[in-house]
């Protein structure tokens, strides 16, 4: 099923919580909602869900406006963030209740139900727990068991708040694969929420980064971690640095001095360098470069991350080195940034 | 390192050897001050509570149980049962409505004067029942509006048994609602969404999730409600006319004996009220130790 949304705009009280968001998501995708706690990415899902109204524009299920479609009516699965079971029911009873609650004609014998519980229960690979309670399952379980809930009622779209997110790592790693086979099986659309880049760009098909109630950057992981498009993309996906700079005809000036880079769209003015800490070559000598002298040193895994001041001790930036160069303590070091971008001031 | 950790240890452990003192927790007090409160907390329940409990029993059976059980079947007696049940048949019921009604207002939407609501709710407890009875006596008397319009339409309110049911909802609504409501508030709309979610019509998550969330709760209001119900005197004093035989509730029941220095009947049918108060308490603290952890949530607040 495609969903898309249409230049909707979402207000609590008079205080917006999405501006004019617009996003088309193709069926049997599966698309993450990634952004920092109040970007407004929980709203979008509830809104798709018909869990909330939107204030102003439309929501449509393939050709059909759902916009004023009851949530019932949509059809949808959702997993809610802390999965919601229903605590006085099993398992099955759990899995079962959509079916159960169908009107009459449509409602399957309760022999049907109960099979139906268990096949799915066979997917998400709980088999035989039929008749435990909520409480007496662990946290991984209970998701398991909340998708399964939501894929019962054969849904059109599945959408799920924060899957993982009340799970310790081990076990969250775990489910992400999991939930990946699962779509891929079902060819479910599946749409979910995180604040975590790193489920988002290892799980999704496309990844829609959003902040303050706006879209900032919709693709691929590798378009939203190679190309960001903006300063906040930049900082929130992946490590990055950033250094002020001066434009001026198209090369890059760091106080008095050009430091060899170009940027040739960007208009002269005051502006900002984005790269990544580890997408640099280190220079000896320094015509046209970024040099400064370490202030700081930490390792980090398998590399060492080192601040710098630059400019005059101005401005500090990270960067990694390897671990056995020779200025990881102390000294000067002198180097350029492969990939990079230069964001105008005013786009801050 | 290891060698000066451990020596240092032992060095430490030595010197605090020789003056070793019992360790309490530091909120705990001294065997002498628990002592002191402990007794003082049992004597004064031993000489407001259960001895006036046993008086009852002694007083009742005084002139022996064939004399009690005589006592009990007196019609009047059996009449005032007979009420007092009825009461509590209608009220309770009623209340139970109410308290979900109001309950789920309060916990699942916004609105405005839901602070007043709440407010509002809670008034029985802050009211006198003697004012609580008198406001149905202005109401429905003789020289307000509704009552003589009422009369002439055949229908009786006051010093009748619907008097007396108005009455005792008046005092006994807070009981269901205020139990229910921080519990629901306490759980959230989160389960109701789930079941929406899934397809489920407004009645149908109410009855298979909400309600089910709520019912030790409900369960626990509707003992406290019924209890009160059975034992209001005040209220139901005012509107009742204490009629034998007809608008004499038990406790009104109790007054009437007692002033007709009919001891043995008083305490009798005091032993049925004691009785109940006893049963419900019982009931109480098996619902608090069985679950506790739905009620707390209720006594959170």
């Amino acid at each position: 099923m495609d969903v898309s949304i249409k230049s909707v705009r979402k207000e609590f009280d008079g205080y917006p919580a999405l501006h004019d968001v617009s996003l088309d998501i193709r069926s049997g995708e599966l698309i993450a909602l990634l952004g920092p706690s109040g970007s407004g990415k929980t709203t979008l899902l509830r809104l798709i869900a018909g869990l909330e109204r939107p204030t102003v524009g439309t929501v449509f299920f393939g050709d059909e406006d759902a916009s004023h479609r009851s949530v019932q009516e949509r059809n949808v699965g959702f997993v809610f963030q802390h999965y919601a079971l229903f605590r006085h029911m099993t398992v099955a009873d759990n899995i079962g209740f959509g079916l159960k609650v169908r009107p009459g004609a449509s409602r399957p014998p309760k022999s049907e139900i109960r099979h139906r519980a268990s096949e799915l229960l066979d997917l998400v690979q709980l088999s035989g727990l039929e008749n435990r309670y909520p409480s007496q399952l662990s946290g991984g379980q209970r998701q398991r068991v909340a998708l399964a809930r939501a894929l019962a009622i054969e849904p059109r779209v599945l959408l799920l708040d924060e899957p993982f997110g009340a799970l310790d790592a081990q076990v969250r790693r775990e489910l992400r694969r999991w939930l990946r086979e699962i779509h891929d099986r079902t060819g479910h659309t599946t749409v979910f929420v995180t604040h975590d880049q790193e489920e988002a760009l290892e799980l999704a098909d496309r990844v829609v980064v959003m902040s303050q109630g706006r879209v900032e950057q919709v693709g691929s992981a590798d378009d939203v971690y190679d190309r960001p498009n903006s300063p906040f993309v930049y900082g929130f996906i992946g490590d990055s640095s950033a250094l002020p700079v001066r434009v001026e005809n198209g090369q890059l000036w760091l106080q008095d001095r050009s430091i060899g880079i170009e940027a040739t769209s960007v208009p002269n003015g005051e502006a900002t360098l984005y790269f990544r800490p580890h997408d640099i070559e280190l220079l000896d000598g320094c015509g046209g470069c970024i040099a400064g002298t370490v202030a700081a040193s930490r390792r980090v895994a398998g590399t060492r991350r080192v601040e710098l001041e630059v400019g005059g001790a101005r401005e500090r930036v990270e960067i990694e080195l390897p671990v056995e160069h020779p200025a990881g303590a102390s000294g000067r070091i002198a180097f350029r940034p492969r990939r990079y971008r230069v964001f105008p001031a005013h786009a801050m | 390192m290891a060698v000066e950790l451990m020596s240092g240890m032992s060095d430490s452990v030595a010197s605090a050897a020789p003056r070793t003192r019992s360790y309490r927790r530091a909120t705990t007090e001294g065997p002498l001050v628990r002592g002191i409160l402990i007794a003082l907390a049992l004597g004064f329940l031993a000489l407001f509570l259960v001895l006036p409990l046993i008086a009852v029993f002694i007083e009742a059976f005084r002139k022996g149980a064939g004399e009690f059980l005589f006592a009990l079947n007196e019609p009047d007696t059996l009449a005032a049962i007979r009420l007092t049940l009825t009461v509590a048949a209608i009220a309770v019921p009623l209340n139970l409505v109410f308290g979900i009604v109001a309950a789920w207002t309060i916990a699942k939407f916004e609105f405005k004067g839901k602070a007043f609501l709440t407010t509002l709710i809670d008034l029985p407890f802050s009211v006198s029942p003697v004012i609580s009875g008198l406001v149905y006596v202005l109401l429905f008397g003789a020289g307000s509006v509704l009552g003589p319009w009422l009369k002439s339409h055949g229908i009786e309110i006051l010093f009748a048994v619907p008097g007396i049911v108005l009455a005792t909802i008046f005092v006994t609504f807070p009981f269901v609602a205020r139990e229910l409501i921080p519990l629901m508030q306490d759980q959230g709309t989160g389960d109701e969404e789930a079941a929406l979610s899934l397809g489920a019509s407004g009645w149908q998550t109410f009855r298979y999730v909400t309600l089910p969330n709520v019912k030790w709760g409900l369960l626990y209001g509707v003992l406290l409600c019924n209890a009160r119900a059975m034992g209001e005197f005040g209220a139901v004093s005012v509107v009742s006319g204490h009629i034998r035989g007809l608008t004499n509730t038990m406790p009104l029941h109790v007054e009437i004996l007692y002033n007709e220095y009919n001891f043995v009947a008083a305490f009798a049918v005091s032993t049925l009220l004691a009785g109940l108060a006893l049963v419900t308490l019982v009931l109480k603290s098996i619902l608090e130790y069985r679950y506790g952890d739905e009620i707390a949530a209720a006594a959170r607040h």
